[in-house]
């Protein structure tokens, strides 16, 4: 069930949305082709796959983490800019550092930065008990102009004819768009090698095995010595710092600009990701995937089939919807009785 | 500082803040039953596209009645959308936050989706009901002039003031949200009463949309509500769930916000904009901290807000 | 069955397109393929919107030797670098990149396609098949800023604006020359909003605007909210981009139209005779692509007779709204009420 759910929302949805585009006057059958399986039978798009599933599959990776122990960090979109921002400020002040030097600095920033910005929810929740889900997602507007400001202001590019971008970045600091030969970005590797990391974390170490009990049985936990407080921090820091890591990532490695198209809500939608790879590093891998391809094809069949590109959104969601419906499925067997038990045995002895 | 100028500016302060009282309001209720809904801006934009659609659409047939007609449409709308949530939420026990997010996607992409036609149109505008030697007057517009929508986000919010703290079923709502397995024992309906408060969330985020499409500025465009939704949401926090507070913390960010175009308007930025835009939410989240952290009660964030009901029973 | 067909089909035409284009002397007999990259929807009655009619405008006057295609509501980040791929992917030999934003995108989807032909709208970066187009649009605010000049009670004229980029700026300074050099007394009121789309906000900065007195406003966002909020406080306004005078019949004096027709048929003539070859085109009222509405009838003879000389002057080359006693101030903002004093030099064109 836990990975039947997924999938038959993915595919629930594919019916769902031909049959919607149908009603609304587009061509639906074709409409859901070019969205999910032109993507994936098409080889020249399979970067542009990698390359948006990339960030969605490390922010959801940290999530997931945190989401096993019920601690729901909605703010990932804000920790993403303020990673990418952090980077590129490092990158901003030492213009000229060579690339083998400037580059794991700038990625160690960009998972600071993102640490950061998590660390301010973590602190509220164990020091106020302030809901981190509320906490979180104010600072994500916060973070927004903070975004706003700093490219519009002391980090505008002074070649930019004062439209809010940053310089860009130089060579130097910038990550090729794939590996030299192949379409795989580089990112992607890294979310590659981070699923493996936390399949180990999450399914192998005594911590992960914290994290699930906090999650699942609190009492218990604390009855087993793990601290609550120090699960808050620890999760919310790593996914924090996985917000970061996507954020910087995409800055080098795309444009190497940050401008106000920046925030493209891979942090929220990184949350999809989380719950349709059930939490589990490996679903959340193929999730990406999945969401990734929405993406791309959503596009695409903008182009082929002129649906407006909302509609990528609305498969997310449905996606989304399902796979929380289905959720009561994995919770609960499903059993068939007609009525309370109590009475119905009532009825029976009464009429034998 | 004239007078005229204070009533224009106070004119201005009431057509930003109404929608926001407006969504805010229905969230405030929602909150207090328990249930934490972080779709309201997908369910404002779906009240703004479908008001907007039906004031076209049918205009002309319903004359003067069109735009209430598309008031309530948008209402309508606003619950249905609701419903996808509560179903969720409530029936089905899913994470509350995770299906209100999944709203707000959907409700940005569906709302694009039926809006795309309407791109480029408009329809009269609901302006005020009052006669226009009323209405117009330089003076009395500050309270006459304002569209219909705006005098019913000011009764909402004492209506729901009043409910909330002075008749029972307010406090039957109260405690549903405060401990829901103690209201269960006592035998209220813990799931129809939030499935209500969820519907009311619901229609007033769709006619605080509808603001937006009919009101503000009469035609649709995506994502036009450009995030009033999640202000709204910061509104609730910070009024520390208490309707007075949001009354005057909806006013408090108005003000905040017209400021902000004063000062531009008028040469000054001693603060760059971004703070006064980001001041919502911070003040949002130090509110939280000041509330939690005191422990006063009736100013706290309803004990099971965002947890499912899961009777013991 | 239709849908193998289809992927079959959508097999072979990526993989004919991604063959190198060797041997396509054939290609000559087929239409054009021209494709246009668009930043909103294309009934938004604005910016968008003008650009697809001149598309229309193409697709009629060269019918048959080309075939034109479009993509909407494409956003200023690194998604937009697939869909300018897809677009070259498809066939298109000559793509209009319709925004700032996608300056530095166009350029990067220009080298992985060289043979295909780019032309960037408002933008300064080029390549050896990389162009660039943009519109005097100040000619059409000096027209309005006479316009508003003549017909202002109180003196005092508005101006709304997004970001104190050069577009803007010179678009606020043309309207307020124009306007002071047929009533020295006018102030303009300046508020930049910091965002390009925002409809509410933009209604209630015009309602401040209006608060501060301002009784004739100009505008330079994406959405007639503006014109809107005229209409109901009973001042005038001006249309920008396309003829808007359907959001506000009696405030609607006149609007600056963008007719990109011209400009579009003219550069795919070049390619279809072969002389296509990288500019940096900086059109006006000369040469077609700006126009003005027709006026509202509520403006005088006067008024008229003022902006028609305006016109002519424009366009025979006699009147310049950038000439007389003014210091030259390249790439400096207009902050303050009174913005008569500084300017932005001619040379702004070449963007230096």
């Amino acid at each position: 069930m836990q990975v039947a759910t997924p999938i038959a929302s993915v595919l629930l949805t594919m019916l769902l949305g031909a049959i919607i585009f149908e009603l609304i006057g587009f061509d639906g059958p074709h409409a859901i082709y070019e969205t999910f399986i032109t993507p994936i039978v098409t080889s020249y798009k399979w970067q542009d796959v990698l390359t948006k599933a990339a960030p969605l599959i490390i922010i959801a990776l940290g999530l997931s983490l945190g989401n096993q122990a019920k601690i729901w960090n909605i703010g990932a979109e804000g920790q993403y800019i303020i990673g990418a921002l952090a980077g590129a400020g490092v990158a901003f002040f030492l213009p000229t550092a060579p690339g083998f030097l400037i580059i794991p600095l700038m990625i160690a920033a960009g998972v600071l930065g993102g640490m950061a910005w998590a660390a301010i929810p973590a602190w509220l929740k164990t020091r106020y008990n302030v809901s981190e889900v509320l906490s979180s997602l104010m600072l994500v507007y916060v973070a927004l102009q903070v975004l706003n400001y700093l490219i519009g202001g002391p980090w505008k590019d002074p070649n930019g004819h004062n439209f809010p971008q940053t310089p860009p970045l130089t060579p130097a600091e910038s990550l090729p768009n794939a590996l030299p030969g192949t379409v795989i970005p580089p990112g992607f590797v890294v979310a590659v090698v981070l699923t493996l990391v936390f399949w180990l974390l999450t399914s192998r170490s005594v911590y992960g095995f914290s994290v699930r009990t906090v999650g699942a049985a609190p009492s218990a936990a604390r009855y087993g010595g793990f601290d609550a407080s120090r699960t808050v921090w620890s999760t919310l820091l790593i996914s924090g710092g996985m917000a970061g890591l996507a954020g910087i990532l995409e800055a080098m490695s795309q444009l190497g600009q940050i401008n106000l198209g920046f925030p493209s809500g891979y942090g929220f939608t990184a949350i999809i990701v989380s719950f349709l790879g059930r939490l589990h590093p490996v679903g959340v891998f193929l999730a990406g995937l999945i969401l990734a391809v929405t993406y791309v094809g959503g596009q695409v069949a903008q182009t082929v089939v002129h649906v407006p590109n909302a509609t990528a959104g609305i498969f997310q969601a449905t996606m989304l919807f399902f796979i929380l419906a289905s959720d009561i499925l994995v919770r609960y067997r499903v059993r068939i009785i007609r009525e309370a038990p109590r009475p119905k045995a009532a009825t029976a002895e009464a009429s034998a | 500082m004239s007078l005229a100028f204070i009533i224009d500016a106070l004119v201005t302060v009431v057509g930003v803040t109404t929608p926001i009282l407006l969504a805010a309001t229905g969230e405030l209720v929602v909150e207090k039953s328990g249930v934490l809904n972080l779709g309201i801006e997908g369910m404002m934009l779906i009240g703004a596209v479908t008001g907007f659609a039906v004031a076209f659409n049918y205009g002309p047939d319903l004359g003067d009645w069109a735009p209430w007609v598309a008031v309530l449409g948008a209402a309508v709308a606003g619950v249905v959308s609701s419903m996808l949530f509560a179903v969720l939420a409530l029936s089905l026990g899913s994470n509350q936050v995770a299906t209100g997010l999944a709203l707000t996607i959907f409700g940005i992409g569906l709302s694009s989706l039926i809006g795309a036609g309407y791109v480029g149109m408009t329809v009269p505008s609901f302006d005020s009901v009052f006669p226009d030697w009323l209405a117009g007057d330089p003076f009395w517009r500050v309270l006459f002039g304002y569209s219909p929508l705006v005098y019913f986000a000011l009764i909402m919010v004492f209506a729901v003031g009043w409910f909330l703290n002075r008749t029972r079923a307010g406090l039957v709502l109260r405690a549903v949200g405060e401990n829901d397995n103690s209201a269960h024992s006592i035998g209220y309906p813990v799931i129809p009463i939030r499935y209500a408060a969820i519907a009311f969330g619901g229609a007033l985020a769709g006619i605080a949309g509808s603001y937006f499409s009919m009101v503000i500025t009469p035609m649709w465009a995506e994502q036009m509500t450009a995030g009033r939704g999640w202000i709204a949401l910061a509104l609730v926090v910070f009024s520390g769930w208490r309707a007075g507070r949001l009354l005057a913390g909806a006013y408090f960010f108005g003000i905040l916000m017209t400021l902000e175009l004063y000062a531009k308007a008028s040469g000054f930025s001693f603060l760059p904009s971004q703070f006064w835009a980001a001041m919502p939410y911070i003040m949002a989240v130090v509110v939280l901290a000041v509330i939690s952290a005191r422990g006063v009660t009736g100013s706290e964030a309803p004990a099971c807000l965002g947890r499912p009901f899961m009777p013991n029973a | 069955m239709t849908l193998l067909t289809r992927r079959n089909f959508m097999r072979t035409t990526a993989a004919g397109l991604a063959l190198p284009a060797l041997g396509r002397n054939a290609f000559a007999a087929e239409p054009l393929k021209v494709g246009f990259v668009y930043l909103g929807a294309i009934g938004d009655y604005g910016w968008t919107w003008s650009h697809e009619q001149g598309r229309k405008e193409l697709l009629k006057a060269l019918n048959g030797q080309v075939a034109a295609d479009y993509v909407e509501n494409v956003k200023e980040d690194a998604s937009a670098i697939p869909v300018m791929k897809d677009l070259a992917q498809q066939g298109h030999k000559l793509i209009f990149t319709t925004s700032y934003g996608y300056m530095d995108q166009t350029i990067e989807a220009a080298k992985q396609f060289p043979d295909v032909k780019w032309e960037h709208c408002t933008g300064y970066k080029h390549a050896d098949n990389v162009g660039t187009y943009n519109s005097r649009f100040y000619q059409g605010r000096a027209v309005c800023g006479t316009i508003a000049g003549m017909m202002t009670k109180t003196n005092t004229i508005g101006f709304l604006g997004s970001f104190k980029i050069p577009e803007v700026v010179m678009g606020v300074n043309a309207f307020t020359l124009a306007a002071q050099a047929v009533n020295p007394k006018i102030t303009t009121k300046l508020v930049m909003i910091d965002t390009w789309f925002d409809p509410a906000k933009e209604a209630a900065a015009a309602d401040t605007l209006a608060n501060l007195g301002c009784d004739v406003i100009a505008q330079h966002v994406d959405s007639p909210a503006t014109l809107q909020v005229c209409e109901k406080r009973k001042i005038y306004g001006f249309g920008y981009g396309a003829d808007m005078s359907r959001f506000a019949p009696h405030a609607h004096l006149t609007a600056s139209l963008d007719l990109w027709g011209p400009y579009y048929i003219s550069r795919a003539k070049a390619m279809l005779d072969g002389s296509w070859k990288p500019d940096d085109a900086w059109w006006g009222m000369k040469e077609g692509i700006l126009g003005m509405a027709p006026y509202n009838k509520v403006v005088p003879e006067n008024v008229r007779a003022a902006a028609d000389k305006i016109i002519a002057g424009t366009k025979d080359g006699s009147y310049d709204v950038f000439t007389g006693p003014i210091k030259d101030q390249s790439g400096k903002g207009c902050d303050s009420t009174r913005c008569g004093v500084s300017f932005v030099g001619g040379d702004l064109g070449g963007r230096s």
